[in-house]
């Protein structure tokens, strides 16, 4: 069962790693033009580079079993409900932590490079300062409102940068989509916590600390807790881009690609899953979310690996890739493999932010060209991108003893065996993984392999990129072997992963079924779909074929057209929910607003203008008339007193 | 003796009178003169009880009002003469200049 | 039958009918004798009540000075238009104060006052009991009204002279 962790140390160090970032970011917004360009990126990476060095000492120092915790201040006190802005450092939280600092210095280096030449550099690395600090507070805080800033401040961070090149109209609606979205997610996600904390309060404890909910959480009803765990999920589908509430994260290619690396690939839409993890001991009571947990994921990453498998955009690949892969952690999530869930998100943070730095210097190299169609043999003119690139499309496809087979083969193998898995569930992750490898082997051959097929203009100043870029490829292309090697499965060296995060969730399941050499079989039949989905893209695009054609045009291109359009749900969101709703404001906001509203308060002046005009005509001028009045009210008075005799 | 009732309801009958004057007529003299008659109602009023109760107040009090509505009448009708020089009326109903 | 309460039947029928003179009547000046007469018959009430200083001057004052100057105001201004008549209006009027006079005097007659009146003495409504009672207990009031009179003086000259 889930170990109570006992030593906890408070540490004064802690609330400075997202501190620096934050002090970094102000520094440059209001000086930054002043500092120049080189100045304040230098800076934006020293200070993410501090953070980094901070979690590693934390990591260091942090025992097994222990926590610590740097509480600031009391933020909320009202009655017996406080809430403290304190920060919490246990083994999932400092996993977050060497991830979000390590990664994010990573893509900072590597910014300073694609970057460069914008003018809009600094503003780029105030937003994404920003956003190392606020998710750093969404990964260390230590109460659902600590996390729920930190997860609102980096949808907002994701906002700006998806928007960044705001001039481009295209550019800023895409960042309003993503951020409507998410907060069609926050709106469940604040239902969920606002609904935790009246349950609990109705039992007597008012809180939203992580510890203190775990201790008291046997005292709400199953059914609450379902229902509580349904809407949590329903915010972590939004920022995770699990179905329905994908569709952002594709239109969000439209930032530059280092956020697309950071953001949108190894930290931000992560934090569904870190929080889902977090709240683990909500979650396991509630088995019918889980199980629904389970599906979509499974469904998303199915649904997402086959709209990949049509795109143009190499970044758009990479986004659905994206949503594909996160599927999978949510499926792990749902078979209550949590462990395996974060090791996941561990692994695929390093090969893609591999794979998108990869792209966005092939990017660069051909001057802005994001078509693939216009791509191909650039394995000569880039050969550091090509081959860290390889690394990381090995990665994801699940090659042997790279870090996303470890990763991707414990889930599907529990999705297999967990008693919460079901071969349905394994059935659909084994068929995504031969997808993944088909459509991530596609993109390389498209990209690099064979004729170069771009503009005579762009062939002429194709350039690798300068070391500032390059040295993060390489680091994360190592990352994205070696990293995996943590979590190798029993029959290997068995997993330091596990250990390092079992005083947290507690063991990995005992498998309800299968024993060693079905496990050992399925990881042989992932191999064989893996290797099947590479052969038939090298087939298809390692050579030159008539095969792609052939299979577009499959039962009349009717299939080709729906996964190309990704399944036309965008249009299908358009029509049945953008459509209405903007007609209902529309109306509000032209008829009912001007009518009724400021109709009623018009009304009100009318009315009493009326009656005012009416009343004012006692006032006639004539004094003979006001003493008429007198008169009465005289007669009024005398008769009163005549009743009293 | 005549009982002090009669002397009251006779200065009511008078009050009752002088009012149906400032109401009605359209003569700013005469409303005054109307006015003047409700005091001497009171007046008459004031001077009965002084007597059936035996006290010298009520005349005191009488000797007041006399003389304010000596005052009074020599203001009102300075006024009168001043309203008369601009409209060339004396009738209040033209004076209404303070309505809505 | 006393003789006072036939003299006072008397006065009071005069003294009704001078008063609906006062408000009836169309000429201006016809008015003005009315009140006259009204006041002098007022004045003889006073004495009938033991007030003999205040009879004198109801005479002097009212009748003398005031309605005096009311006659030279009518015949400085000479008004010669006609007052207009409304019969609706009249009958209201007419109305209103019937209900006043009726139910002032029921208000008025309920018997509460002493039906005797107290022992009369010699002084009672003389002038030297009049002047003490306002050189003693009401001098302040008496100071106050003169100037009240002298304030009325220079309002009357002020409101009522020829623009220069």
């Amino acid at each position: 069962m889930v170990a109570t962790t006992q030593a906890v140390a408070t540490v004064d160090l802690l609330r400075w790693m997202p501190l620096i970032p934050l002090l970094a970011s102000l520094i440059n917004m209001f000086f930054g033009a002043r500092l120049g360009r080189k100045t304040a990126g230098g800076l934006a990476c020293a200070a993410v580079l501090a953070s980094f060095a901070i979690a590693l000492y934390v990591f260091w120092l942090l025992p097994a079993t222990g926590m610590f915790r740097d509480t600031v201040y009391t933020w909320i006190e009202s009655g017996s409900f406080q809430v403290k802005l304190s920060f919490q450092v246990d083994a999932l939280t400092a996993v977050m932590l060497l991830v979000v600092t390590g990664i994010g210095f990573l893509i900072h280096i590597y910014s300073l490079g694609y970057m460069g030449h914008d003018e809009g550099m600094v503003r780029f690395f105030v937003y994404l300062n920003l956003f190392i600090f606020f998710m750093l507070l969404l990964v260390m805080g230590d109460n659902l409102l600590v996390l729920f800033i930190g997860w609102e401040g980096v949808g907002l961070c994701s906002y700006l940068l998806i928007g960044f090149w705001y001039h481009d109209h295209a550019n800023t609606i895409a960042g309003n989509k993503a951020f409507i979205v998410n907060r069609i997610g926050d709106f469940g996600f604040v239902l969920g916590i606002l609904l935790l904390i009246t349950e609990l309060g109705r039992q007597g404890i008012w809180t939203l600390n992580f510890m203190e909910l775990q201790q008291h959480v046997n005292l709400l009803s199953p059914e609450k807790i379902t229902l509580i765990t349904l809407l949590l999920f329903v915010g972590a589908a939004g920022k995770s881009a699990q179905i329905p509430l994908f569709v952002w994260l594709p239109d969000a290619m439209a930032g530059p690609t280092p956020v697309s690396a950071l953001i949108h690939a190894a930290t931000m839409v992560t934090a569904g899953a870190y929080m889902t993890a977090r709240l683990h001991f909500l979650f396991v009571l509630a088995p019918e979310t889980l199980s629904l947990i389970a599906t979509i994921g499974a469904a998303t990453a199915f649904f997402a690996a086959t709209v990949a498998l049509t795109q143009t955009d190499i970044k758009r690949v990479l986004a659905y890739s994206t949503v594909s892969q996160l599927g999978y952690m949510f499926v792990a999530i749902g078979i209550g493999a949590f462990s395996a869930a974060i090791f996941h998100l561990f692994t695929h943070a390093f090969f893609k932010a591999c794979l998108f730095l990869g792209s966005g210097s092939v990017i660069h190299a051909l001057d802005g060209e994001q078509d693939m169609r216009k791509m191909g043999g650039l394995k000569a003119y880039l050969p550091t991108t090509y081959w860290t690139y390889v690394i990381a499309t090995l990665a994801i496809a699940g090659a042997p003893f790279t870090a996303g087979f470890f990763s991707k083969d414990s889930i599907i193998w529990q999705a297999y065996s967990s008693p919460l898995g079901s071969t349905e569930l394994w059935f659909i992750g084994w068929v995504t993984a031969g997808l993944t490898a088909f459509y991530m082997f596609r993109q390389l051959f498209l990209v690099f392999h064979g004729e170069c097929r771009a503009d005579e203009h762009v062939k002429a100043h194709i350039h690798e990129s300068p070391a500032v870029m390059t040295v993060p490829l390489v680091v994360l292309a190592a990352g994205s072997i070696f990293a995996g090697w943590l979590g190798a499965p029993e029959y290997l060296w068995g997993s330091l992963w596990d250990q390092w995060l079992q005083p947290i969730f507690g063991g990995v399941h005992e498998a309800a079924h299968g024993s060693l050499t079905d496990e050992i079989n399925l990881t042989l039949l992932t191999l064989a779909i893996g290797g099947l989905g590479f052969l038939f893209a090298y087939f298809a695009y390692g050579r030159a074929s008539k095969l792609p054609d052939r299979l577009a045009s499959l039962a009349g291109g009717g299939p080709y057209r729906l996964l190309l359009h990704k399944y036309y749900i965008d249009e299908l969101y358009d029509v049945l929910i953008v459509r209405p709703f903007t007609y209902c404001s529309r109306w509000l906001a032209q008829v009912f607003d001007p009518g009724v509203i400021d109709g009623l308060v018009n009304g009100v002046a009318k009315a009493a203008r009326g009656f005012s005009l009416i009343w004012r005509e006692v006032q006639t001028g004539n004094v003979q008339h006001y003493l008429a009045g007198f008169l009465a009210a005289t007669l009024a008075l005398l008769a009163y007193f005549l009743k009293q005799q | 003796m005549v009982p002090l009732e009669y002397y009251l309801i006779l200065s009511a009958v008078i009050f009752a009178i002088g009012v149906i004057g400032v109401l009605v007529r359209r003569n700013l003299i005469v409303v005054l003169m109307s006015i003047e008659l409700m005091l001497n109602a009171v007046n008459l009023t004031f001077i009965a009880f002084s007597r059936y109760l035996g006290s010298m107040q009520g005349q005191v009090i009488v000797f007041f009002v006399m003389a304010v509505a000596a005052a009074e009448a020599v203001i009102g009708l300075a006024i009168v003469i001043s309203v008369f020089r601009h409209r060339r009326s004396l009738d209040p109903q033209e004076m209404q200049l303070l309505k809505w | 039958m006393d003789a006072s309460v036939i003299l006072f039947y008397v006065i009071s029928v005069l003294l009704v009918l001078s008063s609906l003179m006062v408000v009836f009547l169309r000429n201006v000046i016809h008015c003005a004798l009315a009140l006259v007469a009204a006041l002098f018959l007022i004045a003889i009430l006073f004495v009938m009540l033991h007030a003999p200083m205040m009879g004198v001057l109801q005479v002097l004052v009212y009748a003398g000075a005031i309605m005096v100057l009311f006659l030279f105001v009518i015949m400085f201004l000479n008004p010669t238009a006609p007052e207009p008549r409304r019969k609706l209006w009249w009958g209201f009027g007419s109305l209103a104060a019937l209900l006043l006079a009726a139910s002032l005097a029921a208000l008025l007659s309920n018997g509460e006052a002493p039906a005797d009146p107290v022992a009369a003495t010699e002084t009672f409504g003389s002038p030297e009991t009049l002047a003490k009672s306002l050189f003693t207990d009401f001098v302040l009031p008496f100071e106050i009204t003169s100037v009240l009179l002298l304030v009325a003086i220079i309002g009357a000259v002020v409101l009522a002279k020829r623009e220069p």
